[in-house]
């Protein structure tokens, strides 16, 4: 299997899209001639033109509206909104508009759109090139909320996102772009949507993260493994629908779990990911759920110490998870 | 590129249908269809008067507008994105009275959505119709994404969206006409300019006289024409829809008119406009400014007008009574279809 990175992987599942199917088309700022802001397009605007790769007015409520009446009409957009920071813009459109097509006409219209989002910090991206958003569009009900980590997996949900008849809002990690390199597989490799994987087996406790974290959280597993503490770590990959069943099952394993992200605590996935596991297996628990969060403060600092002090780091989760070790 | 906001009077003369290329039964046709959506609208605020049905919000006085531009269009074949008001829109398009009336009463059947959305939030895709919510002008990006698609696959479809002067100030109204604007996509832009946004007059919602104006912002045509007069409407909609076919992009019609009701049927008007105004717009309702014209002309006699208020009558009565008595959703339908495709891991 050749090896990629996680922008090699999701340029390469578009590609593909693309040339399977005539109705996939991309629209977003820069995404044509510039080829994105981070090259996730790159050579498509010259090998598909300017009708499939279609450079958008620096407007994002209007790449999701007009996405929005294409998947209407038999298109299959993929929307870019440059930096997840910027999709306020759209919410009303993402949340009021293509979450409840499908529901407010019992069935009669859905949406094949999937909106994809670098999100994510530690790049020194400041305060608008730097946040976490899952959480705010998990708790739409009509959403669909992937979130790869590896490059394996960030071109088999973003295929599956492509081919979902429902609205997708697919996070790309920005920090692993370029960082995160790995095996991909020949031909389609699907991975699907709602399916959370081992990614490293363990008996001792559970590490449940997506994202940059889960590349950490792997990290802290090997280094555990020198301490003689065997980490389960599980990528949850979708947010929503979260695989449940993969939370419990880990769960009732190893009865001991530290959920990790990036984003705010209040409210968090964490938080959602906790409850499944008081609801579903609070009987395995050896140890009270942990969780590290980033702090509730605006995310995230331009300066490097405010930054490093926001996010969680290998440092700190293995700090965390040697604590719930020893309970 | 014309980009000078054009003003459309209202003609006089027996023949003006003729001269549109409209034939005397499709000149009825329109008639009917106004005639229709004003009577399902009136006997529902009979029924929501009378307690059993909580809520409707209205086309009435806005009938012109709407089946003057439906009209310039091929229903199945071209798109429509309308806005909550639009009951001659999606009566040309081939929704029903007991379609309305199913929607009224929030039955299982109704086909905009299952009986999940208030009345006049339309949507069929059979018919065409992109469905819509509750906030306002968000269908004018969806109008500006359907006419892409149309564009992409080179057919010649045309999209038309409408509006209200209140909800031309939307972000989403600008950047939906801006969008259109840049690659000439085939959409009409159709602001039903009824004067106030609730009880938000248009002085208090823009500077300017008309909403047209703005079309040269955007580098297409803005048209200004008389909203109670249907044959006004349909000419200016027959040459936009034309200049869209020709791939020469979009038009902005602003059709200035009057909401004849009260917001909804929760507004009190009364707090906010005077007896004397809306007596004024009264005088100009579109159906009966039509009628005469239709009389005068010779084509609507009194038989066939007692055959078309039999017709109406009849199909309302019947709607009301199918829709009254239709199975509500139930409990069990609740969390159907959050999802086309639902994942349960």
């Amino acid at each position: 299997m050749p090896s990629k990175t996680v922008i090699e992987a999701i340029r390469e599942a578009m590609d593909e899209e693309m040339q399977r199917d005539p109705s996939v088309f991309i629209i977003g700022e820069d995404v044509g001639v510039r080829g994105g802001v981070f090259l996730a397009t790159d050579g498509l605007y010259k090998k598909y033109g300017e009708y499939r790769v279609i450079d958008s007015p620096l407007a994002e409520s209007c790449i999701v509206g007009v996405a929005i009446g294409a998947a209407v009409n038999g298109m299959r957009p993929i929307a870019e909104i440059q930096f997840a920071d910027f999709i306020a813009p759209a919410m009303n459109q993402i949340i009021e508009e293509a979450a409840r097509f499908c529901y407010r006409t019992a069935g009669d219209f859905n949406l094949p759109m999937v909106i994809r989002a670098p999100w994510g910090g530690g790049v020194h991206g400041a305060l608008y090139h730097s946040q976490s958003i899952e959480a705010t569009f998990a708790h739409i009900p009509g959403l669909k909320v992937v979130v790869p980590s590896t490059p394996a997996d960030a071109k088999g949900l973003l295929k599956a996102a492509v081919r979902d008849p429902d609205p997708v809002l697919y996070l790309e990690h920005k920090r692993t772009y370029r960082l995160v390199r790995g095996e991909v597989p020949q031909g389609d490799g699907i991975v699907p949507i709602g399916k959370a994987e081992v990614k490293r087996a363990g008996t001792d406790l559970s590490l449940i993260a997506y994202g940059l974290m889960l590349n950490h959280c792997l990290e802290v597993a090997t280094k555990l493994a020198e301490e003689g503490i065997s980490a389960e770590v599980l990528d949850l990959r979708t947010i929503k629908p979260m695989d449940e069943k993969a939370v419990i099952d880990t769960t009732k394993k190893t009865g001991k779990v530290l959920v990790v992200h990036e984003d705010n605590r209040f409210g968090g996935i964490a938080a959602e990911v906790i409850a499944i596991i008081m609801e579903n297996a609070f009987d395995s628990l050896d140890a009270p759920v942990m969780r590290l969060t980033a702090p509730d403060a605006p995310a995230m600092p331009f300066n490097h110490t405010l930054e490093e002090a926001f996010m969680p780091n290998v440092d700190k989760i293995l700090a965390k998870a040697r604590e719930l070790a020893r309970l | 590129m014309a980009t000078t906001t054009q003003q459309v009077q209202a003609k006089g003369g027996k023949d003006r249908h003729r001269a549109l290329g409209l034939s005397d039964d499709q000149a009825l046709r329109m008639y009917e269809v106004m005639r229709l959506a004003r009577a399902v609208d009136e006997r529902m605020w009979l029924i929501n008067r009378q307690g059993r049905a909580p809520f409707v919000i209205s086309c009435q006085g806005q009938e012109g507008a709407q089946v003057g531009v439906a009209a310039a269009l091929k229903p199945g074949h071209d798109w429509v994105a309308p806005y909550y008001r639009d009951a001659g829109v999606v009566l040309w398009f081939g929704m029903t009275a007991r379609d309305q009336m199913l929607s009224f009463f929030a039955r299982r059947e109704d086909p905009n959505s299952g009986g999940r959305q208030m009345p006049g939030h339309y949507g069929s895709k059979r018919l065409h119709i992109v469905t819509g919510g509750s906030p306002v002008s968000t269908q004018l990006l969806h109008a500006a994404g359907v006419a892409l698609a149309s564009r992409q696959r080179k057919e010649d479809a045309v999209t038309a969206t409408f509006f209200g002067e209140g909800g031309a100030s939307q972000g989403d109204a600008h950047e939906a006409m801006n969008f259109a604007g840049i690659h000439k996509l085939a959409v009409l832009f159709v602001c039903e300019n009824n004067g106030y946004a609730i009880s938000v007059p248009q002085t208090h919602q823009m500077a300017i006289e008309n909403v047209a104006d703005r079309a040269a912002g955007y580098g297409f045509p803005g048209v200004v024409v008389d909203g109670n007069d249907v044959l006004a409407c349909y000419e200016v909609a027959k040459e936009a829809v034309a200049r869209a076919r020709r791939g020469e992009g979009p038009t902005l019609i602003e059709a200035k008119t009057y909401r004849m009701t009260a917001h909804s049927s929760d507004d009190d008007d009364k707090r906010y406009r005077t007896a004397e105004e809306v007596a004024l717009w009264r005088a100009k309702d579109p159906i009966q400014a039509y009628a005469r014209y239709l009389s005068e002309a010779g084509v609507l006699k009194d038989e066939a007008e007692s055959a078309i208020t039999e017709r109406v009558t009849q199909q309302v009565d019947e709607a009301t009574e199918y829709a009254e008595q239709a199975p509500d959703p139930t409990a069990d339908d609740l969390l159907k279809f959050v999802y086309k495709k639902d994942v349960t891991a």
